[in-house]
C-alpha cells in the first residue's frame, strides 16, 4: 500500500517514512507536505514497508535488507526521479536517487530509545528489567518495544544501523524547519509551518 | 555532504530568549525539552517549580514520551544517561531532573 500524489508529472518524488513510533508522530506533516509539492507540480509516494502501517506481511519476518529491497523496488515501480527519507528511514536509501534526508538519525538511536521505554515502562509495573537483558531477548528470539514486534534478523539490523554520512542525498536539518521536532511530542502532533519550510526546501531542489 | 543551511536560531538560543523562563542556561533548555515532548505553550512550562511533579503526575509522560525525552537530553546536554540511572526518582520532579543533568554535566 502506499499514499500517491500521481498524476504522470515528469518530477516524482519517493518517500521513504519514518520507522514505528516516529511514523504515526510525522505521518500528518509527511502527507501535508506531499499535498503541497501536488500543488507545485511534483507527485510524490508514501509506500508503506513491508510489516508497517497496512502491509498484511509480519513485521516479526522484516529485516533492513528486505526494507532496502522494497524501497528500491518502490523507486522503481513509481518511476521516482528524487527521494526523501524521513528520520530513520535515511538507513533504507540506496539506488542513488539524488534526493534529501530529513532529521536523519540511526537505527541504533531509534532501538535505544525503544529499549530505554520498555524498562521505564516495565520498572513502572513494578518489574526490573535489565537492558542488557532485553538486548539478548532482542538478539535471539525477538522482542516486543512500544507495540512493535521486532525479530531478532530486525533487532540485530538496528543495532548495527549507525547513521553514515551520505554521498548522494542532502541532510535537511531539523532547524532548518525553523521548530522543534514533531517526533518529540508525547501525542502526535502537526505543524503547517514546518510542512510549508520543508515542501519549500523540496520544491526549490526538484525544479529543474 | 551538503547541508541545507540552519536557521540563525537554535532550540537553546530561543528557550534562552523566553522572557518567562528565567534561571540558568541547563534550566531554560531542560524547559524547552519539555515544551516540546509536552507540545504545550511556553507559559505551562514556565510555571513548573521544582516540585512540579513529572513522570506519574504528567498524564502525557508514558514511558515511551519519557524514553524520547532522556534522550533528548542527552541530545541538547551532550551527556549520556545510563540505565541503572534512570529511576523514579530522577523523573519524579522537575527539580530532581534538573539537578541530575547539572551533576552530569558538571563531571563531564
Amino acid at each position: 500500500m502506499a499514499i500517491a500524489f500521481d498524476s504522470a508529472r515528469p518530477r516524482r518524488l519517493l518517500i521513504l517514512p519514518a520507522l514505528f513510533d516516529e511514523a504515526h508522530k510525522l505521518r500528518q506533516l509527511t502527507v501535508a507536505v506531499m499535498r503541497m509539492l501536488d500543488h507545485a507540480g511534483i507527485d510524490s509516494f508514501l509506500p508503506d514497508l513491508p510489516g508497517c502501517n497496512e502491509s498484511l506481511q509480519p513485521l516479526t519476518r522484516q529485516d533492513l535488507a528486505r526494507w532496502r529491497h522494497a524501497a528500491q523496488a518502490a523507486a522503481c515501480h513509481f518511476a521516482a526521479t528524487h527521494m526523501l527519507t524521513i528520520r530513520a528511514g535515511a538507513m533504507l536509501a540506496s539506488g542513488g536517487l539524488p534526493g534529501w534526508r530529513y532529521a536523519p538519525t540511526g537505527g541504533d538511536a531509534q532501538l535505544r530509545t525503544m529499549l530505554r521505554a520498555a524498562q521505564i515502562g516495565a520498572r513502572e509495573m513494578g518489574r526490573d528489567l535489565s537492558l542488557a537483558a532485553l538486548q539478548e531477548t532482542g538478539r535471539t528470539a525477538g522482542v516486543a518495544l512500544a507495540g512493535y514486534s521486532l525479530g531478532p534478523r530486525l533487532f540485530a539490523d538496528l543495532e548495527e544501523a549507525r547513521l553514515e554520512q551520505s554521498h548522494v542525498l542532502i541532510d535537511i536539518p531539523q532547524e532548518a524547519l525553523g521548530e522543534s521536532g514533531l517526533w518529540l511530542r508525547a501525542e502526535p502532533d502537526m505543524s503547517p509551518t514546518q510542512a510549508r519550510a520543508l515542501a519549500d526546501i523540496l520544491i526549490r531542489g526538484v525544479a529543474p | 555532504m551538503d547541508q541545507i543551511r540552519a536557521s540563525s536560531e537554535t532550540p537553546e538560543d530561543s528557550a534562552a530568549g523566553l522572557p518567562a523562563l528565567r534561571g540558568t542556561a541547563s534550566d531554560a533548555t531542560l524547559r524547552r525539552v519539555l515544551i516540546d515532548v509536552l507540545g504545550v505553550n511556553a507559559d505551562a512550562v514556565a510555571a513548573f517549580t521544582a516540585e512540579t511533579g513529572l513522570f506519574g503526575h504528567l498524564p502525557e509522560l508514558d514511558s515511551m514520551a519519557v524514553a524520547t525525552l532522556l534522550t533528548e537530553i542527552e541530545d541538547r546536554f551532550h551527556i549520556v544517561i545510563d540505565d541503572d540511572e534512570v529511576d523514579g526518582e530522577l523523573l519524579e520532579t522537575y527539580g530532581a531532573l534538573l539537578a541530575f543533568i547539572d551533576e552530569k554535566s558538571a563531571r563531564g
